[in-house]
């Protein structure tokens, strides 16, 4: 299973890789949405995006409304610590298959893993 | 001081850092990441946070110091700084920049420039005291010892 992390932080950009990556993920990591973009269109494809949701170039919500319009089928998961309940709806209503709380946790990830398993 | 002892000391001092508040259960979950394939990724990380916190709040000191001071600036800086000390477990540092959001958000320029001397204040003592934990660990792996396993605060 492959995975892309995608998070204008460094800290949270090696912290979530290195987890994914001891949970069995192949993990790449980019530093907002619009590398998370070219990485598609240039031909790379991820089984799972964690996306965050506030960043510059461009964020989140954009960006995953731009990979769902370029029929990009990967299970794009929210990541993001905002309280803004109408952003967080924007954000889902934007393509999303869930939203989860930041920091990730090993929990929060395997929770996940066994949802996607059952569809 | 033979390794148990260490070990003891280790334990003892991350205790009272999670009583404390500086630390929260995050920090383990840092902690779990490291294994063999990176023995150093607690200093690797901590090390990380610790660069770019000294740049945000330069940052922040500079953009606050303007004429016309950058709310979205500001703010943009603050998440960021949220994150990172959300991701290791710097549950003060975290509080402080909460606070500080809602300030800006408020666009309320006193409150804002409290909040930096407050966030500057729980990072240098979450730093002085991060250093002092790591310090004790490397003096643990150098004599031959296991960390501890802080999982109990998780």
């Amino acid at each position: 299973m492959s995975a892309l992390v995608v998070d204008d932080d460094k800290v949270v950009r090696r912290m979530h890789g290195k987890l994914l990556t001891q949970l069995g993920f192949e993990t790449n990591a980019v530093e907002n949405g619009q590398e998370a973009v070219d990485l598609f269109t240039s031909g790379e494809s991820y089984d799972f995006v964690f996306m965050d949701m506030e960043m510059p170039i461009m964020d989140g919500t954009e960006a995953t409304q731009k990979l769902r319009e370029m029929g990009v089928k990967s299970t794009i998961v929210g990541v993001t610590s905002c309280n803004q309940e109408a952003e967080k709806q924007a954000f889902v209503e934007a393509g999303l298959y869930a939203c989860l709380e930041k920091p990730l946790t090993r929990d929060a990830i395997s929770s996940l893993l066994e949802q996607v398993a059952k569809k | 001081m033979e390794v148990n002892q260490m070990q003891r000391s280790f334990l003892e001092y991350a205790t009272v850092l999670f009583r404390e508040g500086f630390l929260d259960g995050q920090f383990s979950q840092l902690q779990m990441l490291q294994d063999e394939s990176n023995p150093d990724f607690v200093v690797e990380v901590v090390s990380l946070f610790f660069e770019d916190s000294q740049k945000l709040l330069n940052d922040l000191t500079t953009t606050l110091d303007q004429q016309n001071v950058d709310f979205k600036k500001i703010d943009a800086h603050i998440h960021q700084l949220k994150g990172s000390s959300s991701s290791i477990g710097a549950q003060r540092v975290k509080n402080a920049c909460i606070a500080f959001r809602n300030f800006c958000d408020q666009q309320n320029l006193e409150g804002c420039m409290r909040c930096l001397q407050h966030v500057k204040q729980e990072y240098l003592l979450v730093k002085s005291k991060l250093e002092a934990l790591l310090r004790l660990e490397q003096q643990i792996v150098a004599a031959g010892g296991a960390i501890p396993v802080l999982s109990e605060f998780s």
